[in-house]
């Protein structure tokens, strides 16, 4: 979990002119935590990409301070130029260099990386990647999955203290980036190293973030932790059709015979579908909001596995569609969002504190 | 042998002239081709004309006003002459009234490469705290390879193949500025039909060999360019 309190912060705050030319303003002050996963969510044109590269020193915002654990990268009257900030890079597009191979890519990276400062190894970063086989071809002879790849353990090598991610994800087609992913999972999880992760897809964020923040017109409308923000209405996810929420816990049983497992959090449990999880393994399973419904009393006859004991917390009516509403219920404290009709609220008399059999029809795993 | 002494002399000359501009002016052309494909200032307009202006004029200007701007009585010749050099009618003459000549051909090809190459791979190199001297050595001159291979055709072909400039401010002397045209000139004028006819032919056979194998370059450059692919 993120630690809020952490003197080792990225503070940032930019101001850009809104121009006709570009066709957004930006005006962000942010503090974030220099440790997890940090996620800048929003729709293109947000400013999000902007926030990035001006983070990296690839873009100017002329009244902006950056700093990194209260080493200054801009000031008033100071810019430390790209080459000497301590991060790595990672483009939408791979942007390899393409008369090396991807090995002399990464050799590229290494020759100038921070040593003093060696977080992750060589060996750590291409089986982490898994590009041992492809180490010694062109970018043009790689698919653009592979090379994607290569950029990231390219830009691991530089040992960075903080890595940014901008949409690596989004030039791929789904295929890819469903082969991707993993990858960039198991980089998030494993490694030391801050990401500062700039999306438009909310699936990838839920993913991969421990923290969000979304942009809007280049402005911070929302931030928090992924799981609280996700299961707060009010907010711009809640309006989602797919609305989700996340519950961590740990796995508590397995059983072979029905390939299941049990994941615990608080008292309760949650059935899934057995992957490659151990037994101990802390799991984060995604619920979305129109898989569950919500019953005054436990149905024994029912075939979903899934019934949580929860408490009305709060309710919101979908302003897209006035027979829908969105309920927030708590299992213990774990926020979970039931998107149910109105005509079911009215019927069952929901009210803020009533107690509720949560039942839910399918859950994702996510790590 | 259908060519004479002289012939070969002027063969000679012209190699080794041309060998030279082609040199310098890669070396020369690379941080204007450098300013001009990545320059967003007003001068760039100003500067691109200036680069190309020896394509459209006539060799004879050029010679003319180089010939009185490196003359006795010219700016720079008369500072020249006071320390002992002058350039009219001598082979160093020569070569920087062809560079000026042949600046275009150079520059243009250079400036294209760097211009096609984006900021990307640079941008990306400066992520791998690569300072912008090591990307320019490293990721920028590598990757405008082609470029500098059609600069240097061009420019030495279009050496080869001048003929009023080196009038104008290089006249007539041999091994110092009696380049090929001038010996074809020279032969047609005694009429040597014969020896004019095998100078020309070479110069034919090697315009030809020059410019297909710059075509050959340019298109296997282009199947595998990776550029596009960035």
């Amino acid at each position: 979990m993120v630690n809020r309190q952490s003197t080792n912060r990225l503070e940032v705050k930019l101001t850009k002119q809104y121009s006709e030319q570009s066709g957004f303003s930006l005006d962000v002050d942010l503090h974030i935590a220099h440790t997890g996963v940090t996620a800048l969510f929003g729709p293109s044109g947000s400013g999000k990409t902007t926030f990035l590269r001006c983070v990296a020193g690839l873009e100017r915002s002329p009244q902006g301070t950056i700093n990194l654990n209260n080493e200054i990268w801009q000031s008033r009257d100071f810019w430390l130029p790209t080459h000497q900030r301590p991060i790595g890079y990672v483009f939408q597009e791979a942007s390899l260099f393409p008369h090396l191979t991807a090995d002399e890519n990464l050799q590229f990276a290494i020759k100038r990386a921070n040593k003093s400062h060696a977080i992750i190894t060589y060996d750590e970063v291409i089986a982490l990647m898994n590009i041992e086989p492809i180490l010694s071809q062109y970018p043009q002879q790689l698919s653009g999955g592979e090379r994607q790849r290569v950029a990231i353990a390219r830009a691991l090598l530089i040992q960075p203290q903080l890595l940014l991610m901008d949409e690596p994800l989004a030039g791929l087609d789904d295929v890819l980036k469903q082969e991707i992913l993993p990858y960039l999972e198991q980089l998030c999880r494993r490694c030391r190293i801050p990401i500062l992760y700039v999306s438009h897809s909310l699936d990838e964020v839920i993913r991969l973030a421990d923290y969000m923040v979304v942009l809007n017109k280049g402005k911070v409308v929302e931030q928090g932790e992924t799981q609280n923000l996700l299961g707060t209405l009010g907010t711009s996810f809640s309006k989602y059709q797919d609305a989700s929420v996340l519950i961590s816990g740990t796995v508590e049983k397995q059983e072979s015979q029905w390939t299941l497992s049990w994941m615990n959090f608080g008292s309760q449990h949650i059935v899934f579908k057995q992957g490659n999880e151990q037994l101990g393994d802390t799991v984060r399973l995604r619920v979305q909001s129109k898989d569950v419904s919500l019953s005054l009393s436990k149905h024994n006859d029912s075939s979903i596995l899934n019934k949580l004991s929860v408490v009305v917390d709060d309710m919101e009516e979908d302003q897209q569609d006035p027979s829908m509403v969105m309920v927030r219920v708590l299992a213990e404290s774990t926020p979970i969002l039931a998107r149910i009709t109105s005509l079911s609220a009215h019927n069952l008399k929901l009210k803020k504190g009533q107690s509720l059999i949560a039942q839910i029809k399918s859950v994702a795993v996510l790590s | 042998m259908l060519l004479s002494s002289d012939d070969v002399t002027a063969i000679w000359l012209t190699l080794k002239l041309a060998s030279l501009v082609t040199c310098l002016l890669i070396i020369v052309s690379t941080p204007i081709a450098w300013w001009l494909a990545r320059t967003q200032s007003w001068l760039k307009g100003p500067i691109n004309a200036i680069v190309a202006m020896p394509l459209i004029l006539p060799p004879t200007v050029l010679g003319f006003y180089l010939l009185l701007f490196l003359g006795p009585q010219g700016s720079l010749g008369k500072w020249l002459g006071n320390i002992g050099i002058s350039l009219p009618f001598s082979f160093e003459g020569l070569v920087i009234a062809s560079m000026v000549y042949s600046l275009p051909f150079v520059v243009q090809p250079i400036q294209n490469a760097f211009a096609a190459m984006g900021e990307r791979p640079l941008e990306a190199a400066a992520t791998l705290r690569s300072s912008p001297w090591d990307s320019f050595i490293h990721i920028a001159l590598p990757l405008a390879k082609p470029g500098y291979i059609s600069a240097a055709v061009l420019g030495f072909a279009h050496t080869v193949g001048e003929f009023g400039v080196v009038l104008m401010i290089g006249g007539n002397i041999s091994n110092e500025t009696r380049v090929i045209s001038i010996q074809i000139y020279d032969h047609v004028e005694a009429l040597e039909y014969g020896q004019a006819h095998t100078l020309s032919l070479l110069m034919i056979a090697f315009a030809f060999i020059a410019l297909a194998l710059l075509y050959s370059l340019q298109k296997r450059s282009k199947s595998t360019s990776l550029i596009g692919s960035l």
